[in-house]
């Protein structure tokens, strides 16, 4: 059984200017212990996709306008949509349930409060414990994140650490009350590859222990391989491409996936040119009309400056939006 | 690498060589208590040697906080050098009769400096922040030709829209404001600026890192297309080594104010020589499920550069290291065919590389 099923989920924000559809008919699965990635460039709508399932939708503007966001666990099924997101009920499952780490820790840790402060105020909002049982299994954290000296560490204060331990001390709190997802938005776009290397291990580590999944939110094509089970490629709101790693790597189905892969360099590859894709994506008020993607696409026909294409399996559980399959 | 003088008006650059640095650093001071008294100095840029050939594409790569941006600001005197030369041949320096003349720029008085910037220009990283809201983009690319006292009027106005076609923008693009460009195209204006004098250098300081990945390429290829055409020699700055290695003929690694590793591009990749180079590659993530990649996993962070370790700089983190790197400090020696290593054990060392399809 899947632990979060996203299906047709549109989240919409009504601005002065006009609507957003800042996620379109989106739909996933995220298997229990597996790993998700969502990759795409800015603006198309992954990071409103997992601000959707935390129910941390700004509302107004924004608005949850149709499809389900289906959380199985204890053999029950709940409509996360349906939930109020500031209810009881909500506020059990997230940061308890599902928790979530973000790209920047400087600016999501609260500056005048210790990192112990932060991650007990956590723990002591979804479980039953004492103060001193708190802390220690705060400072049982931090050793699992590999912070040195934790027992002093505790007592730091955010910018007492550098980077790659400000994001050591957010996946400790995020994984204190063991959620079974963990939403990582972006978590370690802001760090140098050496200590994001460091992370991503901790992370799939840590996610083994715990018996976690992952939705891994990111624009790298490398961290994806590396990371990722299963893969969703978002573009202007609409998820364009479904698949394993696997297959999205080798066999990329979508014109925009496979003039991503065409555009970045590799260090295990010379390219004597890159392909870039032509143009820019467009003003999310001004939306093309047919495929979102046609303006910029190599293969753009007639049917699509008229319609977007239906969500299809192109091959064996590999889904993909684009009328070249029809 | 030569440190001589060039006092006596003899040459230090070789020939096909555009510009040397010389045990160039840059130190910040660090001040502390009411009377603001130095307290101890940030090591941006600590001893460097490099030289850069004419019409390469000279890579450096490092991790933030590496010195990588500083010793771009300060080769074009942005930044005022601690100490150190920085030989240059420069076009618009030379007397008349002859086509350069070799200057060093750490030296320069002001008048010779104003000159010098048109040989040598910058392309900064952020396209939003650093072209100014207020003015158009035609009097953003045309400022140089003025300030200069290029071209004026009208001709001026027909070099912007040539400089505008070179990084594919439309002529009418000249009366716009950069809001309302994207940001692929806000960093072509800063291209277009950046050429307005025919420079023979160009600092290129991450100039595709804020950019989305589908523009990124269009931007590397455009800056690919324009060293052609114009014959320019670019010191490309990033901390991206994809990137790094699609740009660039020569590659320089730093860390902690220090350039560790220095050779040709395919020579770096396949045999580096410095145990930093080593683990940075291997800790890139490559777009590819099936690559298997043996990681070095670094243990902690960089250390300050206020308080830089004895020895070799990257002692403590280094998985090879022996007594003597703790007490030594290594000499950047060549190893063969132009590769430079700040080992001790550059030598003898099996380093892995990067395999390449």
């Amino acid at each position: 059984m899947p632990l979060l099923e996203i299906k047709d989920l549109k989240t919409y924000f009504y601005l002065e200017d006009g609507v957003v559809r800042a996620v379109d008919e989106v739909s996933f699965t995220i298997e229990p212990e597996k790993t998700l990635g969502v990759v795409g460039e800015s603006g198309c709508g992954k990071s409103v996709t997992a601000l959707s399932v935390m129910g941390l939708v700004q509302m107004p503007p924004g608005r949850i306008d149709g499809g389900e966001i289906l959380y199985h666990h204890n053999g029950t099924v709940t409509d996360l949509t349906k939930l109020n997101p500031k209810g009881k009920e909500m506020r059990s499952i997230r940061g308890n349930k599902i928790a979530m780490i973000f790209q920047e820790p400087m600016t999501s840790l609260n500056p005048v409060y210790t990192i112990g402060n932060q991650i007990i105020e956590a723990i002591m909002l979804h479980q039953r414990l004492t103060k001193a049982q708190a802390r220690n299994r705060a400072i049982e954290m931090l050793q699992a994140v590999g912070i040195p000296i934790p027992k002093q560490r505790i007592d730091s204060y955010p910018h007492e650490l550098s980077g790659g331990m400000r994001q050591r001390a957010m996946i400790a709190m995020a994984l204190s009350c063991n959620p079974n997802l963990l939403i990582a938005d972006e978590p370690t776009t802001a760090l140098d590859v050496t200590i994001q290397a460091q992370v991503l291990e901790l992370m799939a580590k840590l996610c083994k222990d715990f018996h976690a999944s992952i939705m891994f939110i990111t624009h790298n094509l490398g961290v994806i391989a590396e990371m990722a089970n299963d893969v969703v490629v978002m573009y202007l709101g609409k998820a364009v491409e479904y698949t394993n790693v696997r297959s999205l790597f080798h066999d990329p189905k979508h014109p925009y996936t496979q003039g991503l892969m065409n555009s970045i360099p590799s260090i295990a590859e010379t390219k004597e040119r890159l392909i870039p894709i032509k143009g820019v994506v467009p003003d999310p008020f001004d939306v093309p009309p047919g495929c979102v993607f046609e303006p910029r696409c190599p293969h753009a026909m007639e049917i699509c400056q008229r319609e977007m294409p239906p969500n299809e399996e192109v091959a064996t559980e590999h889904w993909a939006r684009c009328w070249l399959y029809k | 690498m030569s440190t001589a003088n060039a006092t006596n008006g003899d040459n230090v650059l070789k020939e096909g060589v555009l510009l040397q640095l010389s045990k160039l650093k840059k130190f910040f001071p660090v001040r502390k208590g009411i009377l603001k008294r130095v307290v101890a100095q940030v090591k941006a840029v600590d001893e460097v040697d490099m030289f850069i050939k004419d019409r390469e594409t000279l890579g450096l790569v490092g991790e933030s906080g590496c010195g990588k941006t500083t010793v771009g600001r300060t080769l074009l005197r942005l930044i005022e050098p601690t100490s150190g030369d920085i030989y240059f041949k420069s076009r618009s320096l030379a007397n008349s009769g002859s086509t350069t003349k070799e200057v060093n720029v750490a030296k320069l008085g002001k008048k010779e400096l104003k000159l010098l910037r048109r040989d040598m220009q910058i392309i900064f990283q952020d396209p939003y922040s650093s072209l100014n809201p207020r003015m158009t983009v035609g009097s953003i690319i045309g400022e140089p030709l003025l300030v200069h006292g290029i071209a004026k009027g009208s001709e001026r106005d027909d070099r912007v829209r040539g400089l505008l076609g070179s990084v594919g923008l439309k002529p009418d693009h000249m009366k716009r404001y950069p809001h309302e460009f994207s940001g692929g195209q806000r960093q072509r204006i800063g291209v277009a600026r950046a050429l307005a004098l025919s420079p023979q250098l160009i600092v290129a300081d991450e100039p595709v890192s804020a950019l989305d990945v589908s523009v990124q390429a269009q931007v590397l290829n455009l800056l690919k297309d324009l060293q052609g055409e114009f014959g320019l020699t670019y010191l490309f700055i990033a901390h991206d080594m994809a990137v790094i290695k699609h740009i660039s003929d020569r590659v320089a690694v730093m860390y902690l104010g220090k350039i560790v590793e220095l050779a040709e591009t395919g020579d770096l990749f396949a045999n580096p020589r410095h145990p930093y180079t080593e683990a940075l590659m291997s800790a890139v993530p490559i777009p590819n499920p099936d690559y298997t990649m043996e990681r070095i996993l670094l243990a902690g962070d960089v250390p300050s550069p206020v308080h830089t370790p004895s020895g070799c700089y990257f002692h403590p983190r280094c998985q090879y290291r022996k007594d003597i790197c703790e007490t030594d400090t290594p000499q950047f020696e060549d190893v063969g065919n132009d590769h430079f290593s700040l080992c001790h054990f550059a030598r003898q060392l099996k380093l892995h590389g990067v395999k390449t399809r």
